[in-house]
């Protein structure tokens, strides 16, 4: 246990040093969120029709395309197989990565995405369950994309890959996460959905990592 | 006779068609220096990682491994972007935790004084290695696996190295290495040659 | 018991065993979607509602029902490949994966070719067609990822990690699917949900879903045997097989 807390510390202390790369997924976020009043049009009315699903598929990509990275260093440089050596159980090292991951992205998105809920003009009123779906929907994103990304690890030619293999696996919090805001807009209690994404993500945490630790195996293997 | 730390009986591998080696069988036990030769594509490397436990798959036979393991690999294994003491202490930290002097002693015996808090990208591939290497001067554990050790490292580093080893076996430690170069070691070297084709 | 599992992984063994058993199943196969087809088209009533064109269902449901079991039958070979080490599991597996994508892409298409004369558009989000959309993407993904591995054993094993991941998450997509439909759907359009059949129109779908679960064995069956003689190429017995022929 005193393990995993170091990884998540080391994992933490390489993402401060390199502070751009943290930036990174947020900027991605604040871009396409961009695009959308582009090619929908400014009306603040439709925007705030589109507002949860835009919200939400931009979260998903931002989180896909940094979970591809979470391993790519360790790999290159030789630190993952010191990793599968060591006599720590892989559950937990796997379990700090992926809890760094999150750090990382999707705690900063929920936290950045009530400014950009406003600017595509969704009601104040839903940013509450819009940021707690957020929350609790990126854990469920940050296991299952890094399950993508320990499959994918080993590949010089992976990056399109992951894409393919997780985002059909993101689809039940996209839904579960838009019809929490959706409730919300409705005025309607947004607490069963936000439940429903809070099972999700207990039944991630326990099944996830075991398919990442696989899935290292695998990529140092081949 | 105390088991040996890693035993592999019957071992066969192939790849893309070629056999590597076939049936061959090793018991590295405590005090043994064993060097794998061979020319490049032998199968040298993949032996090593077969018997370090990181390749799974892929052969046949019966891999015991009685003791943890010491990998060094290809790649230096360090973070570039943290500093070699960080790096050292993150190494060894999954056997205990050692105190900083003895992690900047063991960064001097590989010739890194000096460097201890630099960020490690700013050294060369062999300061790399060295870094990597330095995990020698300080673990307790007695299995050490190594891939071509002496790969960047000049010729004191070299010696010192050699002289590193030597001092591990009479400790009662085992090490695997593999290598092109000729070990001047104080001890008897077992030997396993993958040249040519498979052997029995 | 212990025997029998170890012929399985024997590749003559199975190779030769399913070549007796497609030599059975595959006449058994024509036969079967021959007459399910026949009767269905010929020997059944129209639809009062929908006329005619219901008559896809003979393709449309069965090939549903066996893309579905498909990717159940990939990822439990992908696990027995995976604890076992078993490779002719690693086999199953692979062959399976092109195979599930094809009946699902034939779900698919019929669906498609239903949805113009009975909702007027080729295509509307309906929960059963957009989870079949997913499972196609699931199959693509595990085709994908095994192409993209050159190490073959390797490519194997992560996918048959993957197909377990997807096996545990379809259930999940699943429901979440339908209940996305049912959120979003005005309840007067439904056309599915408690529609009932007729036992008249019922038979025959049987028998072409047990027909199609007969090609789909079929198909496996010779996926598998190519894939064995590819694997075993350089092995005696695949040599004298080439030169018997």
């Amino acid at each position: 246990m005193r393990f995993c807390l170091r990884l998540l510390l080391r994992q933490l202390a390489l993402a401060v040093r390199r502070p751009i790369e943290i930036g990174q997924p947020l900027m991605f976020f604040a871009m396409v969120i961009a695009l959308f009043p582009l090619g929908l049009g400014p009306d603040p009315g439709s925007l705030a029709g589109f507002a949860p699903g835009v919200l939400w598929v931009t979260a998903l990509l931002a989180n896909l395309l940094s979970a591809d990275t979470v391993f790519r260093s360790d790999f290159d440089d030789g630190s993952l197989e010191q990793l599968l050596l060591s006599p720590q159980p892989l559950f937990l090292s796997v379990l700090a990565y992926i809890g760094a991951h999150w750090l990382t992205t999707g705690l900063l998105l929920a936290l950045v995405s009530p400014v950009f809920a406003l600017m595509l003009n969704l009601s104040p009123a839903v940013i509450g369950s819009l940021v707690m779906g957020l929350l609790l929907g990126t854990a469920v994103l940050s296991l299952l994309g890094c399950v993508g990304a320990s499959l994918t690890v080993g590949l010089k030619r992976g990056g399109m890959l992951i894409s393919l293999l997780i985002l059909p696996l993101y689809i039940p919090v996209l839904i579960f996460g838009t019809a929490a805001v959706q409730a919300s807009l409705d005025g309607i209690s947004a607490v069963p959905y936000l439940a429903m994404l809070a099972a999700m993500l207990c039944l991630a945490i326990a099944l996830a990592p075991l398919a990442v630790a696989a899935g290292l195996r695998i990529s140092v293997d081949a | 006779m105390a088991a040996p730390l890693v035993a592999a009986e019957g071992l066969s591998l192939e790849r893309g068609g070629r056999e590597l080696f076939r049936d061959l069988s090793i018991a590295v036990r405590q005090g043994q220096l064993w060097q794998i030769e061979g020319e490049n594509g032998a199968g040298k490397t993949s032996l090593l990682r077969i018997l370090s436990g990181l390749s799974r798959f892929g052969y046949a036979g019966k891999v015991t491994r009685t003791s943890a393991v010491l990998y060094i690999g290809h790649q230096p294994a360090v973070k570039s972007l943290l500093s070699p003491r960080e790096n050292l202490a993150w190494h060894v930290s999954g056997d205990a935790s050692y105190p900083r002097n003895e992690i900047d002693d063991a960064l001097a015996r590989v010739g890194l004084n000096g460097y201890e808090g630099v960020p490690t990208y700013t050294l060369s591939a062999g300061q790399q290695r060295r870094v990597n290497l330095a995990r020698l001067f300080i673990s307790q554990v007695p299995l050490w696996l190594l891939d071509e050790p002496f790969t960047a490292i000049d010729r004191r580093g070299v010696v010192n190295l050699q002289s590193r080893l030597s001092s591990h076996i009479e400790g009662g430690g085992a090490v695997v290495v593999t290598s092109h170069q000729p070990l001047e070691v104080a001890c008897d070297i077992c030997r396993v040659d993958l040249t040519g084709s498979p052997r029995f | 018991m212990w025997s029998f599992f170890h012929k399985l992984g024997s590749p003559p063994w199975l190779y030769s065993i399913a070549g007796t058993v497609l030599r059975y199943l595959l006449p058994l196969t024509v036969l079967a979607l021959a007459s399910g087809t026949v009767w269905g088209l010929l020997f059944t009533s129209p639809d009062f509602r929908q006329g005619n064109s219901y008559r896809i269902i003979y393709i449309h449901v069965p090939s549903a029902v066996v893309a579905l079991a498909g990717y159940y039958v990939m990822a439990i070979a992908g696990a027995v490949s995976l604890i076992w080490r078993m490779k002719m599991a690693d086999v199953a597996m692979k062959a399976t994966a092109p195979i599930g994508a094809a009946f699902t892409f034939i779900a698919l298409f019929t669906g498609a070719v239903w949805g113009k004369p009975t909702w007027g558009a080729w295509w509307v989000w309906d929960a059963r067609i957009t989870s079949m959309l997913v499972l196609l993407f699931l199959y693509l993904g595990v085709v994908a990822l095994y192409e993209a591995y050159d190490n073959k054993e390797a490519a194997g094993k992560a996918c048959a990690v993957l197909s377990l991941v997807g096996m545990v998450n379809i259930p999940i997509i699943y429901k979440s699917v339908d209940w996305w439909y049912s959120l979003h759907q005005p309840a007067s359009i439904k056309f599915t949900g408690e529609s009932t059949i007729d036992s008249s129109m019922m038979y025959p779908l049987l028998l072409m879903i047990v027909a199609f679960y007969a090609l789909f064995t079929c198909c496996l069956l010779l996926n598998m045997r190519t894939e064995i003689l590819r694997r075993e190429a350089r092995t005696q017995w695949v040599k004298k097989l080439a030169e018997g022929s």
